[in-house]
Formats: C-alpha cells, structure tokens, sequence
C-alpha cells in the first residue's frame, strides 16, 4: 500500500528566520538598556540591609497615630473618590452618548467626544492634580476635580462601548410605537446599559480609593498630605500607619464592589 | 372611518438601499377591508422593506403611503412619531425590552401618548393600566405580569409583543414574520391572536409570513411578492401552484 508522505510546516524558512532576527533584537535592547541604567551596585548591594532597617523603624507601628490625624485623612480621602466619581458622571455621560454611533450618527460629534474622552486618559491623575492645586490651591478640591477628570476618559469610553452593544431590536420596537427620542433613551436603552453602568462607576470607584490615596503627596488632599509628612519628618512609625490604613481601606472597597456587583448582575 | 375610505394605500413605492439597485420595484396596493392579509414571498424579496416602509423604520426612495389621510413618506419629527403610534407592528424577534417587566412591556405601546418626563416616572394613566391588564389577559399571560421579559418562551414573548402593538390602539397592526422563530402549534395560536384582535378592532393586519399553508387558513387577501413587485394579489383561494412556482420559483417543494 502506498502512503503519500504530505508535507508540512508551521513556518517557512523565511519566517523562521525573522523569528529569530526578532529574538536576538529582544536580547541586544535588554542588554543595552541594562547598561544605559547605570545601576549603582553599592546603592542595590546593600537594599536588603536598608530594607530591614526602614522596617526596623516602622515597627511597631504608631496606632496611637489613628484618632489624631489618620482618621480624618482617609475620611477626606473617601470622600475624594466618592466626589470625584459622582462629577465624573456629570461630564462622562453626555460625552459616551456623543461618542456611541447608535445613538449620534454624526462623525463630527463622535470626534467631538474622543477628544475629550483621550484627553482626560492621557493625562495621569497625579499630573491633574499638580494642575488644579496650581489653580485652586493646595486641598480637597484639587484632589476631587483630578479624579473627576482623570475619570471621564475611563468612564466614558466604557459605557459608550456598553451603549454600542445592546440590542437595537427592542429600540426599533420602540420606535415603531412613536416614542420620543428621549423615551426610547430612558426605556430601551437605559434599562439595557444598567447593569454595565453601575459595573463600571463602582469599578472605577474602586480605583479612585487607591488613586485619591497618593493624590496628597502633590498637596491635593487626603491621606496622602499626612503620608507625605510622615515621611519627610522621618516618622516611620506612623509611615508605616498610613499604609496599614491604606491597605485596609482598599481591601474593604474591594469586597464592598465585588458585593455590589454580584447582586446587580 | 367610513367606507369609502381605505385603510392604507401605497402608490408606486420604491426603495434602494445601494443607487441604482431598488428592492423595491413599485409597489401599488389598497388595503380596504379588515383582517389578516397575507404578504407571501421568497427572502429578500423585500416583504420586510415593504413593512418597514409603512412605519419608516426605513424611509422609501419613491411613493406615496397615504394613511389617515396623510403621506407616511413625507411626515417628520412630530407628525411621524404621531402616526406611527396608529401602526402597531409585531416581530420576528420580539424585540422586548428583556430587562422590564412583562407589563411594563405592554405599557411601552402607549409611550407614544406620553412625554419623556411621563414615561420616566411611569406615570402611565389609570385607563392605561387597566388596559394593559386586559390585554394581557386576552392573550392569557395574566400571571406572568410581574416577571420580567427575558424569563418567558419564545410563543410568550410574542404574545406580549402583540399586547404591546394592540396597546397602541392603531388604526392598523404591521406583523414581519411573527411566528418564523415559533413552532408549528403555537404559530398557529399566534395567527389566532393577530386574528382576533384585528377582528375585535375592525382594522387590517399586514402579515408577512413564507408558510403557504398557514397564510392560506388565516388570510382574507394574499399579496405575493417577487423580486421586488407584487405577482398576485386576491383571495386565499385563487392562488394556484402556477402562482407559487411564479413566486419562490422552481416546483420540486410543492407537493
């Protein structure tokens, strides 16, 4: 009996050889960038040392330090990420409805609203933050407008993808009941975009906590300012406060959003 | 309305989607009487752009659709969303809105009546609701009124989308084939409804439908269409296979 012996390949010769041209380049740039560092190897020998060290000055950690100062600091930090999440809404919603194309057909609105959408997303939080506190001063405002307009890039974006994937058979249905524009909004699309609404708003809610946290280490307010001085008064026990207080406040907007959302979805 | 008055008529009627390329090639039909009336065809044949058109869910190239004595064609803003409330229309897929209740569903048919501001805080009239009730109650569905949408079959769900249209109170109902996704039995407990309601309300029902045998068990009138053009228009009865092979084309189906 005769078997046909096929040929195959998952790649040609040619491509096997750039394959490797584009591996070889990985390692040529990792090696290069290595040298370009300039890594002082006094200052990296001994960072397990200076490591021990600093958390030999941390502990044991200066609870005493809560009441006074730290519970204040993380209250505003909350409220921070809570007000900047809300205003956040004000500007994010009118530009996701700009930017979907099943609701404005026009390019020019959708342009319109990228560019505020990628303008708010590329600028860093902390960058907005120096901003404001140029123009209001140092404070809680600076930190809430920096959430807020670091936000509307996210926000935006996101639900306007939302608002691009519902069913649009249902919208047609009522069309063809002669609803007004605003009522197809307010009862074919909204109902569909809830879920994902409230995902997104809690999800970057959750993110704002962790961010409103480093805010005031450019003076906007928050935990952060109290961080900030901590450690430039050398007050590691009460560095290491902060960050205990830190880490419990993000853990507990962690389980309060995953709760939240499992019980909308 | 009065007798010498018709129901809907379309003039010469004529859709392209691409320039040059119509779907619609002219279509001229007078719908005088109530009940069903079948519109039977291959796909593509633009049975569904003809519905469309009367509603304008798409807007036609060319042609007149008079109806309440004005032309469908050429209404905008207000004027059309005033006459589309008149047009209930039933689909293929339903088209609920899954996440609001069964009745809630029902009572979208009347937010047409109703401002935005209205409808946001379901300020729906009491009549409104009681009507509601009953509809679904016609179509028995009453105890599922408090479910939401997305929990009902396929027959349900096209039941409730029949309520919807019947409670827009329209002076003619629009059906794009409204039991295609169903099967045979409650097709034909479908039809029973649209049957029904188009009776009770003395007003016409455009059904589009590709079962042949079913279009001929409920329909008044049937309309074939091919390629764009109406081929037969007339009672169940006169349609021979002659007609059919004209219309889906080939014979080897019909038995």
């Amino acid at each position: 009996m005769n078997t046909i012996n096929h040929h195959w390949q998952r790649f040609t010769l040619n491509q096997k050889l750039s394959r490797y041209a584009v591996y070889l380049l990985l390692i040529l740039s990792l090696v290069q960038s290595v040298r370009t560092v300039e890594v002082i190897p006094e200052f990296f020998f001994d960072a397990p040392e200076q490591m021990a060290d600093l958390f030999a000055r941390m502990w044991p950690i200066d609870f005493a330090y809560y009441p006074i100062s730290v519970h204040d600091a993380m209250v505003e930090t909350l409220n921070i990420a809570t007000l900047g999440t809300l205003i956040t809404l004000i500007f994010a919603i009118p530009l996701a409805l700009m930017n979907a194309s099943n609701i404005v057909a026009s390019p020019w609105s959708h342009w319109i609203a990228r560019f505020f959408l990628v303008s708010s997303r590329s600028v860093n939080s902390l960058v907005w933050a120096l901003l404001f506190v140029a123009i209001f001063g140092p404070g809680i405002i600076a930190g809430v407008l920096a959430i807020a307009f670091r936000s509307v890039g996210f926000v935006g974006k996101l639900l306007g993808e939302a608002i691009e994937e519902i069913n649009m058979g249902p919208i047609e249905a009522l069309q063809a009941t002669g609803a007004s524009w605003m009522s197809i909004l307010l009862k074919g699309y909204w109902p569909q975009i809830l879920p994902a609404f409230f995902s997104i708003v809690l999800f970057r809610w959750d993110i704002n906590v962790r961010e409103s946290a480093v805010l005031g280490l450019v003076g906007a307010g928050g935990i952060g300012v109290v961080l900030n001085d901590a450690m430039n008064l050398f007050e590691w026990q009460r560095v290491s406060m902060a960050l205990v207080a830190i880490f419990v406040i993000v853990i507990v907007a962690e389980i309060v959003v995953v709760n939240i959302r499992k019980r909308l979805i | 309305m009065s007798s010498t008055q018709s129901f809907l008529e379309i003039k010469g009627l004529k859709k392209e989607y691409v320039v040059g390329n119509p779907i619609l090639k002219g279509i001229d039909v007078t719908i005088n009487e109530p009940g069903i009336i079948a519109i039977i065809g291959p796909s593509g044949t633009g049975k569904s752009t003809l519905l469309r058109c009367i509603n304008r869910l798409i807007d036609p190239t060319e042609g007149e659709i008079i109806f309440d004595q004005s032309d469908l064609c050429k209404a905008k803003g207000q004027q059309l969303r005033k006459l589309r409330r008149q047009v209930g229309m039933v689909f293929q897929e339903y088209n609920l809105v899954e996440r609001l209740s069964v009745i809630e569903n029902v009572l979208t048919g009347r937010l047409g009546y109703m401002s935005a501001w209205q409808a946001w805080r379901r300020k729906f009239s009491q009549q409104d609701i009681n009507t509601a009730f009953e509809l679904l109650e016609a179509v028995g569905l009453t105890e599922h009124a408090a479910k939401r949408a997305d929990s009902l079959s396929g027959g349900q769900r096209q039941r409730v989308g029949i309520a919807r249209a019947v409670m827009q109170d329209p002076h003619i109902l629009l059906a794009d084939e409204p039991t295609s996704s169903l099967d045979p039995k409650t097709a034909v407990e479908i039809m029973e409804l649209l049957e029904r309601f188009a009776l009770e309300k003395n007003i016409p029902a455009l059904v589009n439908i590709h079962d042949v045998t079913l279009a001929r068990r409920f329909a008044k009138r049937m309309i074939g269409m091919s390629e764009g053009k109406v081929v037969y228009d007339g009672g169940p009865e006169g349609i021979t296979d002659d007609h059919l092979k004209q219309i889906y084309g080939g014979e080897s189906w019909l038995v």
